[in-house]
Order: C-alpha cells, then structure tokens, then sequence
C-alpha cells in the first residue's frame, strides 16, 4: 500500500466520493474498434475503487502515420494532449493504448530533453508545457494501482493455458520501455497468474504483428501475425492475451485472413489483459465486452472455475 | 540530439541524415543483427543493413536506391533492430527521416503508393476532427485507392459490435488542430 499516491494535493476534490483518481488516455481505437478494452478497464477500475479520468478534449496521439510523415507534428500532436492534462491538476496519466504509449512518451521526451524542441512545440500547439505529468502502460497502472487490493475481488480461476504477448512498443525502443526483460517480459505473465491461468513459454512474445500495414498491406499482417498464432497453438496456448488494440484487431479481426495464410484453422481467442482480469474478478463477460470480438470467446469462459471461499 | 556532427560535406542524403537524427553512421560496422532480427526483410528490396551500409560507402546513385526502396515503407518501426544493435545505431529514426525525405523529393516506390495514401487518409482524418474517425479513414482511403471492395464485408459486424461510428468524435474546437497542422507546416516550408 506505501506505493499508493498520498502527497496530491489535485485529488482532494475529487477523491472524497470515488476512491483514487488517475487521468486517463483512452485515444482514438478505445473510442472505436477496441471499445472493449476500453469497458473492461473501467469495469476493474471501478470494482477496485479507482476513478479514471479522461484527459478533457484530448486529441489524437498522431500514431504510425505522424511519424512516418512529419517528425515535428508526431511531436506537436501528442504535446497538446501533455499541455491538457497538465492544465486539468492531472498528475499521472494511464494511457492504455501502446502505440498512443509510445507516441506520447516519445514527444515528451524529446521535449523534456531540448529546450529549443519544448519551445517550438509550444508556438505549435499554443500552450504552455511542463512535461512532468507521469505516463503509466497498463502494467503499471495495474501493479501500481490494481494489484494492492486485487486479491480481495478475485473469485475465480481462469484455468488455462494463455500466451501472453506483448508486441513491440511496451518492450522497444529501450528509452520507452518500462519492461524489466525486452526480450522476455513477464509484467503480463504476473497478471495472468494473478488471474488463474498457467502463462506458457513461447517464443514470440514481443515479435511484430504487422501493426500499421494492417489496411494497406494486409497480406504481410497475415504473415506475421499468422506466426504469432501458430507458436502459441503449437505450445498449446488455450487464449492470447494483449494489451495493444492494433495487436488485438490484427489477431482477432484478421484471423480469415491469417487462416488463408496458414491454411489451418486456428481457433484460439484473443483477449485484453483487462477482459482476462475482469473475468478472475466475477465481471460479466458481456460487461468486459467479450461479446464484441470475432473469434468466439466461449472457450475461454467455460475454462473458468469458482475458487473455493 | 540532432546535434550536427563535426565533419561531414555538402549536403549528402549521409549529412542529412546525420543531422536530422543524431545518428553515426559509421558507428555500424555491419554485424547485419538488424537485418536478421527484422520481421520484414524477406519482404524488402534493399536490407536493414545495407541502406546503412549504402549511407557509409556514398557511391554513385546510392541517394536515389535508398529513397526509392520499398524497404522504407515497409519498415514497421518495430525497433528491433536498435534494441539488437550493439553500436546502438538507431535505424527507426533514420527510416523516418528517409520516409520524409522520399515523399520531399517525390521518389516514393510506386508499390510502396497505398502504404503513403493510407497514412495521408489518417493525416487528414486528424487534421479534420482532432480524432481519428474510422470511417473516415476508411472511405478516404478507398477513394485514394480506388481499391473500393477491400475490407467492405467487415463494416457491418463491426457496426453490430458497436466497433465503428458512422459520426466522428471531435475535439471541441477543430480549428485548433487545424492550426498545428498549419504552423508545423509552414514552419518546415524553407
């Protein structure tokens, strides 16, 4: 419990009625295609007593397509979010998505580390930046957050066999990362112990899922996310587990298309690690938004067994 | 960084890219891990490993091989290759810059086309709502492409899964998104 923030002074108007208050992230794929992960965070939040708050008039982090295009607006664009956060007393933000993850951290420190950078950013985006709001992935919203009172609200057991995979941007690059081990983390392997499951040992788990391709070179998606697949069902993974909404939709989303690729029928569900949490947590599976995927998460839930009070 | 380095000539796509990124070149000594660690290669023309070995060696024609490559474009920013790299060359932030410099000189590879369109629809779906709208993308995309029927037959069960908005999600004031777009613009503008 010493971790939990008690110095901010920013909580007390807020704290009173709803329990901590953390500033929130979503970013565009929570809004629409992921909107499950989006549920089901707040589903564990609220069962843990933690408020989230949304970051007001946030705008898009800029993603694969602001970098690749314009390196100034990859850093303008995730600044403007910076600047609202900070103007709202928000401290530290979670920001769920990797990709957004990674497109803010990287802006933040390029500003927090060249004077001349902040000040440009500044005339771009017209407001002022501090840059020391703190920027927490879902792993470190949940140890630091979660994991004190998780144990009380765990009823069941989820009892199978998960592949947890991280893909690329909570694991590179290394001034980004928060991962103890790049090549082998286990910051989602704890979750899923934590919920019941047995993690299995595989060899891709932060191996590259096509990400950005996914519309404009779907056939290569296939290819890679089609390797993901096959060495988690050879291993005999029983569900994939992520935490990255272009990781989810190009398992899940594209598995017709990873199918033709493999010419073999993979059936193994892909979860959020916050849909996963939810279950061990006794939250209806509709609730967490299992019903929204395209390969059925059935299996998954009848794994589940009650854990003996 | 992007401190300039103390001895480079005219203006070389090398001295360029040195610039821009901070990055020595010829701190690689071409163990080729980038090459074998990237998840992409089987699919390029021109290997990690060698766009850096073309930028040490500056022979006759290397500029245009390395902007007009494919390889750029299919480069995912992955970062294996800098987090493999034992001289800690960071190749992702020199493919950006090579991306920039591709469409600033207009050599873009005409198979890497629906790749750049794609990223020009999400621009320009940001740029409109401050927010990606899905939709938007999507439909703009296609127009750029002409390639209509792609991933049409997903439309409906993602719109039964509530996974897409026929309507935007907006900032509350566009204008202000807008105004990034165009200072960052104008600002690059020579």
């Amino acid at each position: 419990m010493s971790e939990l923030p008690l110095n901010n002074q920013s909580l007390t108007p807020l704290s009173g009625a709803g329990g901590l208050r953390i500033g929130y992230y979503p970013g565009c794929s929570l809004e629409g295609s992921s909107k499950e992960y989006n549920d089901s965070l707040f589903a564990v939040a609220e069962k843990c007593n933690v408020r989230l708050e949304e970051i007001k008039d946030w705008s898009c982090c800029g993603a694969s397509a602001a970098h690749n295009m314009n390196h100034d607006l990859a850093i303008a664009l995730p600044a403007r979010t910076l600047a609202l956060a900070e103007k709202q007393g928000l401290t530290e933000i979670v920001v769920p998505c990797a990709a957004c993850y990674s497109r803010i951290s990287s802006s933040k420190l390029e500003i927090s580390s060249n004077v001349a950078t902040r000040q440009k950013m500044e005339k771009f985006i017209d407001l002022k930046l501090s840059v020391d709001v703190k920027i927490l992935t879902v792993f470190e919203f949940l140890q630091k957050y979660i994991f004190p009172v998780v144990d009380e609200h765990i009823v069941n057991k989820l009892n199978q066999k998960a592949a947890c995979y991280y893909g690329c941007l909570y694991s590179r690059p290394k001034e980004l990362a928060t991962l103890e081990q790049i090549e082998n983390p286990m910051e989602m392997d704890e979750v899923m112990v934590k919920a019941g499951a047995t993690p299995i040992d595989w060899a891709f788990k932060t191996e590259c899922c096509g990400a950005g391709l996914s519309v404009s070179r779907t056939d290569i998606v296939a290819k890679l996310s089609g390797k993901i697949l096959e060495d988690a069902a050879d291993r005999g993974a029983e569900s994939i587990v992520v935490a990255c909404p272009m990781c989810h939709m190009n398992l899940d989303m594209r598995r017709p298309e990873i199918r033709k690729q493999l010419k073999k029928d993979i059936n193994i569900p892909v979860l959020f690690i916050t849909q996963a949490l939810g279950l061990s947590m006794g939250i209806p599976a509709d609730k967490l938004g299992l019903n929204k995927h395209y390969v059925p998460t059935e299996g998954v839930v009848n794994c589940i067994v009650k854990m003996e009070a | 960084m992007h401190q300039s380095t103390p001895h480079h000539h005219a203006d070389t796509l090398k001295s360029q890219v040195e610039d821009a990124t901070g990055v020595i070149i010829s701190h690689c000594y071409q163990c080729g891990k980038c090459t074998a660690g990237c998840p992409l290669h089987e699919e390029m023309d021109v290997m990690p490993n060698q766009i850096l070995r073309m930028l040490q060696l500056e022979l006759p024609g290397y500029e245009d091989k390395i902007l007009s490559s494919l390889s750029i474009w299919l480069c995912l920013a992955c970062d294996t290759c800098y987090s493999r790299c034992p001289q800690e060359v960071k190749l992702s932030q020199v493919m950006d810059f090579l991306r920039q410099e591709s469409i600033r000189q207009d050599k873009v590879n005409p198979e890497a086309k629906d790749i750049l369109k794609f990223h020009k629809a999400f621009l320009n779906s940001i740029q409109m709502n401050g927010k990606l709208h899905e939709v938007g993308l999507t439909i703009d995309y296609k127009l750029r492409t002409l390639n209509l029927i792609q991933d049409v037959k997903l439309v409906p069960s993602m719109m039964a899964k509530g996974k897409l908005a026929i309507f935007p999600h907006q900032v509350q004031n566009t204008k202000e998104i807008a105004k990034i777009f165009k200072r960052v613009n104008e600002n690059k503008a020579p």
